[in-house]
């Protein structure tokens, strides 16, 4: 066969394998770090972990380079619309790691002021356990959204085409909630933690 | 100026328009709301009481044997001598509100915006009372007892970012 001295230096693939090929091994994050979970992140990308040894080493902090957003800590209710605009601020493709118990749920702060879970307004693709979760738990996060990324996308990006600006006028980061959701249930209703008639305090 | 004498130019100049009361060596001075500003301004000006330490609020909702449902409390300083003072006063609903002192200790600032955000006092005089820790648009007063610690709430005043979206 006339291609028989050729076997070992030719591989028949896909494109589109090539293209997930290609992007799961040049992974560049985003390291949203706002707690303890944060330095677990700073140790996998230090040399003992060495997050390098899976191609995903390049930590930028604009999210105009990045594909992969790492939620490492909890996040505010305050911060949450600045997790969304960098979201949204990040070019296709792109994925995101939940890393640990409180960006997955809340973790043990079941409080008023922080999100219970980032997947409730934000997607997720792999989730993290652990309070925080050792390097090599996020070492595997990386490995298994590698395995996600070798089966999905397509080279042309056609998967996109999907994707839809939201129409203007833009979508508020703020939504207004009708009054009757704006009680707090339970309580003592006589007092002051419901929303009066004319809408004061 | 020790403590004794302390009260006794309060009771010069108040009268019987306050109580005293002290925990160890915590010394307080209880005064109703309408009276607050002028023995905190007789303190500052006429005692040397030139800082303002701390500024909180609590809410006394379900409390053993409490009469009045917020209490805001001031802790003041004479930084040439050492001597602390407590004073404390009480506010209800429905529109709590404290004279604000802001105009004696610019540091009361901040402190009362906090107050504000957590417990709903208004502080009058206030010149900036806006939320400090919570968003604008948060509809409570998360510090309140009747604030529940579970159950609908705010959190999720925020639109739901879909992968199609996205």
């Amino acid at each position: 066969m006339a291609l028989g001295g050729l076997s070992e230096s030719v591989m028949v693939t896909q494109l589109d394998k090539l293209a997930n090929w290609v992007r799961k091994n040049s992974l560049w994050p985003m390291p949203f770090a706002t707690a303890c979970c944060g330095i677990e992140l700073m140790a996998t990308g230090a040399s003992r972990h060495d997050i390098a040894r899976f191609g995903a080493e390049a930590m930028r902090f604009s999210p105009r380079q990045c594909d992969l957003m790492i939620v490492a800590g909890r996040v505010a209710m305050k911060m949450l619309p600045v997790l969304q605009r960098i979201w949204l601020q990040m070019p296709e493709p792109k994925w995101c790691i939940s890393m640990g118990a409180c960006a997955s749920s809340g973790g043990v702060f079941d409080t008023y002021a922080v999100v219970q879970g980032i997947d409730r307004f934000i997607p997720v693709d792999v989730y993290v356990p652990g309070c925080p979760p050792r390097p090599e738990q996020l070492l595997q996060a990386v490995i298994d959204l590698q395995a996600k990324i070798q089966h999905t996308g397509t080279i042309t990006g056609k998967e996109f085409q999907e994707k839809h600006l939201w129409p203007h006028p833009p979508k508020p980061l703020a939504v207004e909630l009708p009054p009757a959701d704006k009680m707090v249930a339970p309580g003592d209703f006589a007092s002051a933690t419901r929303l009066q008639p004319n809408g004061k305090l | 100026m020790t403590h004794e004498e302390i009260v006794t130019a309060l009771r010069e100049q108040f009268g019987d328009g306050f109580t005293t009361s002290e925990f160890r060596d915590n010394r307080r001075v209880v005064v109703p709301v309408e009276r607050v500003y002028a023995v905190l301004k007789f303190l500052k000006e006429r005692c040397g009481f030139d800082m303002l330490a701390e500024l909180g609020g609590a809410d006394y909702l379900h409390y053993p044997n409490a009469k009045d449902r917020y209490g805001v409390w001031y802790v003041l300083v004479n930084t040439t001598t050492g001597v602390r003072l407590i004073v404390k006063t009480f506010t209800n609903d429905p529109e709590p509100t404290v004279p604000s002192v802001f105009a004696l200790w610019k540091g009361a600032d901040w402190m009362e915006r906090e107050v504000y955000d957590m417990y709903g006092v208004i502080f009058d005089g206030h010149p900036d009372l806006r939320r400090i820790l919570m968003p604008e648009e948060f509809t409570s007063f998360p510090l309140r007892k009747d604030y529940p610690l579970r159950g609908r709430g705010e959190r999720h005043n925020f639109p739901v970012i879909t992968r199609p979206e996205s």
